[in-house]
Order: structure tokens, then sequence, then C-alpha cells
């Protein structure tokens, strides 16, 4: 069964929670083992959180999320208009983080590309970040 | 989001309980260095049976309190994770400073 759901939302912490189980209760019909609803769960929730606290920081605005389900395959895309990443390349690197005072580990990226499929980011400066990842949702 | 401790000689033991997140982080923050700093112990073990989700958020919140305790030679371990939050522990090579007991 083809399948797809928006999300959009505040771009606030509080929504986070929502937002990743919104997307991991839209995979359930597919019959995912725990594990994979939890690898998606983890990485929608450090796609949000990069989209709130770098997108936005302390701008007010939306992340949407575009979730669709094609042959057993979740295309998950997290949206949002905030500033921007100048250099994709150095961002995704293991542990780079541009908030190491605020205690950010710099492992977002590292778990959406060791727990996805496929992970892919596109950025405008001033216009805002596009992560997009998929992840086969059957065992076969 | 909750956390208690209780502690026992030379362990101070800190339960946690809910979800780790950025929504949680600030709070949780301040209530960990609350207890870690009031207290002399040798050990400090973060159990995790309670804690049913963590995402990297939480694994810079520990490294945080792992990095204040290393100035006044306290350990830090790990405990009863679930297989969520241990895979994200994992990736982060966390368990190679605090390790899983």
């Amino acid at each position: 069964m083809n399948n797809h759901v928006s999300l959009r939302f505040k771009a606030i912490p509080e929504n986070e929670s929502f937002a990743r189980s919104a997307i991991a209760a839209f995979c359930v019909p597919s019959d995912p083992t725990l594990e994979t609803v939890n690898d998606i769960r983890t990485s929608v929730s450090e796609a949000v959180t990069n989209s709130i606290v770098h997108g936005y920081g302390t701008e007010k605005g939306d992340v949407l999320i575009d979730a669709e389900i094609i042959d057993d395959v979740l295309t998950v895309k997290v949206v949002d208009h905030g500033k921007g990443i100048i250099d994709i390349e150095t961002v995704t690197q293991d542990f780079y983080t541009t908030k190491a005072e605020e205690e950010r580990s710099g492992l977002g990226f590292t778990i959406m590309r060791t727990f996805m499929d496929s992970l892919e980011v596109e950025s405008v400066l001033g216009a805002g970040t596009t992560v997009i990842m998929t992840k086969r949702l059957s065992n076969a | 989001m909750k956390v208690s401790a209780k502690l026992n000689k030379d362990n101070l033991y800190v339960f946690l309980e809910g979800e780790i997140d950025q929504s949680v982080a600030g709070e949780l923050r301040i209530k960990l260095d609350e207890y870690l700093e009031s207290v002399k112990v040798k050990n400090v073990i973060l159990n995790m049976r309670l804690l049913t989700f963590m995402d990297s958020t939480g694994v810079g919140l520990i490294m945080g309190r792992y990095k204040k305790l290393q100035q006044k030679n306290i350990a830090m371990f790990i405990n009863e994770p679930n297989k969520q939050i241990d895979k994200v522990l994992k990736v982060s090579g966390l368990y190679s400073i605090i390790p899983l007991i």
C-alpha cells in the first residue's frame, strides 16, 4: 500500500516528541521491526532538532515534514525555512557542532546517516534546509 | 521527564524516566548538576531502565556532566538502557568513556 502524510508545526522543542511519534505511527501499517521504527523515530528527532536549534534558533517559523511510503520504502523530508547551512560537508561530519558551548554532541547527522538507508541534505543560505531520508520498512 | 537519585555509600544512582530531547534538556541539566554538585561520591551511575527515548541532545548533555565529574575524579557509568538508547550510545562512542555496567 502506498501512502503519504504531511505535517506542519511550530518550530519549538515541545513539538519534537509529536513529530517523531507521528512519523513512527505512520510507518506501523507496513509492519516494520521495532528496531526500524526506532531508527526512524530517532532520525526524525535529529532532523527536527536541527531545524529548531540551528535552522531557526531564536527566530520563529514552522517545520514541515512530508513522508511517503512507496513499495515499502519510507521517504521522509524535513524542511525548515531557517538560516540554512554554509558548508554542508563540514556540518555533517561526525562530532562537528557550531554550538559546543551548549553541550551539543555534533552527532545528529551521524545518527541519521547510520540509522537510515540514505541521507540527502539540501540547503540555501538564508532560505532554509531540507533533509531527505529513506528507509526500507520490510525485512525482505 | 523525571529524575531522582539515591545515595549508597560511594555511589550515586541517578534514575532517568521518560524521554530526553531538546524540550527537556535545559531543565534536566540543572537538576542533574544539583545532584552531582551536592554529594561526595566515587561513582555516578545513570540508570535508564525507565527512560523510553533519547537522541543526540541527550548524548551532549551526558558528555557535559561527564566532563564536570572527570575534573573531580568521579567515574560515570550507564545502566539498563533500552535498545533504542543503546544504539544511540554505541554510535556516539559514549561507552568508551562512560562504560555500560
